[in-house]
């Protein structure tokens, strides 16, 4: 770049489009912590939303974090996502595997209806698994939640966890195979470990669709003691109705884990998010 | 690559040679039957099972508590047809499509544009960092937060415009059977814009820098460069954006559900909020599981279409 080089009007268009849309990306966040420091009657009092609060309160963000039982419902989310990342991840290393490697016929049928599933609305489960639930008596339970959260994840997984493996080198297993290693073995020993980095992108995928997962949720838990962050979230809207510092504190407090998992490892967190449509 | 191309068969990837005894043929086989097992399992109990259950009781009428389920035949299926609502939930639907598309796609393709160009500087990594925030929120956080900033009493929107002396353009944003669907749609926006940036961001990222540079030298101006040059590279990602905007759109269910559940007047309904209605609030289980169907036969129609031309057109690019 030349130095005395004019602003084009190209320049001024990006730079005009992207700190617009930092405000409109950034304000609800500003807004959202702030208003959750507020005093609960300070947004009618005639004071604009965007005003610093008159004195910082941690009072809202105390009172949901210990006084209530925000932290019994961050406790189920954290049960009912690792559970079913982990049965996930197991399930679809063991599909991929056999996509990947396993040659038979109809293996190309069954993998096409398996990516079939990548399209399906949900909703034209919900009722079948709704009796289902019931019937099995775990309706109501963390435990219902669990079957539709890793079958309807499931094909996306298997999907990038067979273009995974495909990708590794096939000399390294042939080399196992000429020495009497058998296909299971082959799996654990060489496929497993140099998978790492495609299950670590699958399993940061999965736990942030599961965290904000909703419908479920909705649907199949009824009492207050199962309930999930955004099936929380959603009660929590009309317990406190009238008091809107509170409301915005539960969001603040809810989004906080994947804002800060997002702090640690950002490039991975966008990698992992982006899973999805990487092909 | 994109989700367009699915190659299930690789002839060359995947695959031991063909030379093995029998025995060893035999134990791949097992392997092959005892890992897949679990998922097939899994996909069979709930989701194949459940289409078929709610394919089925589309024929019936049942209010989801007796113990008996009346056969109506195709009697909820003609009264779908002409249920006003229902059509008009498919169109909301649609004009969210349509409108997430063309609104989405330009926006997050000139911030992708910034950040690639700037990409050298600080400032960029900061930029980067608060755009992807609203990726990390759930939809019903979203979804209240905005109820929030939309209140018309003191809502900063509301807020903002009296402050700016425009009392006359303050609305009931989610209150308006007019607007309401629209300010839906902003939201919609907010939320998907930083994923379709991410997306176009990765792609700008890997044309190799020598093209740039090859560009500059022949006099072209960095605008003329990613006008001309960069955005038609990165075509098949557009088009995978747009396959990706359109399914998700139709499926649309939380914030809607958390902002206005379909109101004021139906004026915001989709077809999964219709659904969720008649299924679990009106205890129609029969025609909840009708418009249930009609979601999945009108998703999997588009949803092959789309993906059978988009295939047609990569071959003829």
């Amino acid at each position: 770049m030349t130095s005395g080089k004019r602003i084009s009007i190209t320049q001024i268009i990006l730079l005009l489009a992207s700190i617009s849309w930092l405000l409109v990306a950034g304000t609800p966040f500003y807004l959202m912590a702030l208003t959750g420091f507020k005093a609960r009657f300070e947004l009618m009092s005639g004071g604009s939303v965007f005003d610093l609060p008159e004195v910082f309160l941690f009072d809202n963000y105390r009172e949901v974090l210990f006084e209530g039982p925000f932290l019994k419902y961050l406790g189920n989310s954290v049960f009912v996502v690792s559970i079913s990342v982990l049965l996930i991840l197991t399930l679809s290393a063991m599909s991929s595997y056999v996509f990947a490697r396993i040659k038979f016929r109809g293996r190309s049928v069954i993998f096409s209806l398996i990516i079939a599933g990548l399209v399906i609305p949900l909703h034209v489960t919900l009722i079948p698994v709704y009796l289902l639930t019931q019937q099995i008596g775990i309706y109501d339970t963390l435990w219902a939640l669990i079957g539709p959260y890793v079958a309807f994840n499931l094909p996306l997984s298997i999907f990038i966890l067979t273009e995974f493996m495909r990708q590794i080198p096939i000399e390294l297993e042939e080399a196992a195979r000429i020495d009497g290693s058998s296909t299971l073995n082959t799996f654990i020993k060489i496929i497993l470990p140099l998978s790492t980095p495609g299950m670590a992108t699958l399993a940061i995928y999965n736990a942030v669709m599961l965290w904000n997962e909703f419908v479920f949720s909705f649907v199949l838990i009824l009492n207050p003691d199962s309930r999930t962050l955004p099936l929380a979230i959603w009660e929590y809207q009309g317990e406190y109705s009238m008091n809107i510092p509170a409301v915005m504190a539960v969001l603040t407090l809810s989004a906080l884990p994947l804002i800060l998992l997002f702090i640690v490892g950002q490039e991975r967190v966008i990698k992992g998010m982006m899973a999805g449509a990487l092909k | 690559m994109d989700t367009t191309s699915i190659q299930a068969e690789g002839p060359v990837s995947g695959g031991y040679g063909q030379k093995n005894p029998s025995s060893f043929w035999n134990e791949k086989i097992i392997t092959a039957i005892l890992f897949l097992t679990p998922t097939i399992l899994m996909l069979a109990v709930f989701v194949v099972w459940p289409i078929l259950s709610t394919l089925r009781l589309s024929l019936f009428d049942w209010n989801g508590i007796d113990p008996t389920q009346t056969f109506v035949g195709l009697e909820n299926w003609a009264r779908i047809l002409n249920d006003d609502i229902f059509i008009k939930a498919f169109g909301n639907n649609i004009l969210i499509v349509v409108l997430s598309i063309v609104i989405q796609i330009p926006i997050a393709m000139l911030l992708a544009i910034f950040l690639d160009r700037y990409s050298k500087l600080f400032i960029s990594k900061f930029f980067k960092t608060i755009y992807f925030l609203p990726l990390l929120m759930s939809s019903v956080a979203i979804g209240i937060l905005f109820k929030f900033i939309y209140d018309p009493s003191f809502g900063p929107i509301t807020m903002t415009l009296k402050d700016l002396g425009l009392n006359q353009l303050v609305r009931p944003w989610l209150a308006d059977p007019d607007i309401a669907i629209y300010s839906i749609i902003a939201v919609v926006c907010w939320q998907f814009i930083p994923f379709y940036m991410v997306l176009f961001l990765a792609a700008l990222t890997s044309i190799p820098s020598e093209m740039r540079d090859a560009a500059l030298l022949d006099g072209a101006t960095e605008a003329q460069f990613y006008a001309r040059i960069a955005v038609p590279m990165i075509q098949g990602t557009m088009r995978t954006s747009v396959i990706l905007s359109l399914i998700g759109s139709l499926k649309y269910f939380d914030l809607i559900w958390v902002m206005t559940q379909g109101g004021p007047f139906n004026s915001t309904e989709l077809m999964a909020t219709y659904m969720y209605k008649k299924a679990f609030v009106s205890a129609d289980m029969g025609y909840g599981a009708t418009v249930a169907s009609a979601m999945f036969i009108i998703v999997m129609v588009i949803s092959s279409v789309v993906f059978y031309a988009s295939r047609r057109f990569e071959t003829e690019v």
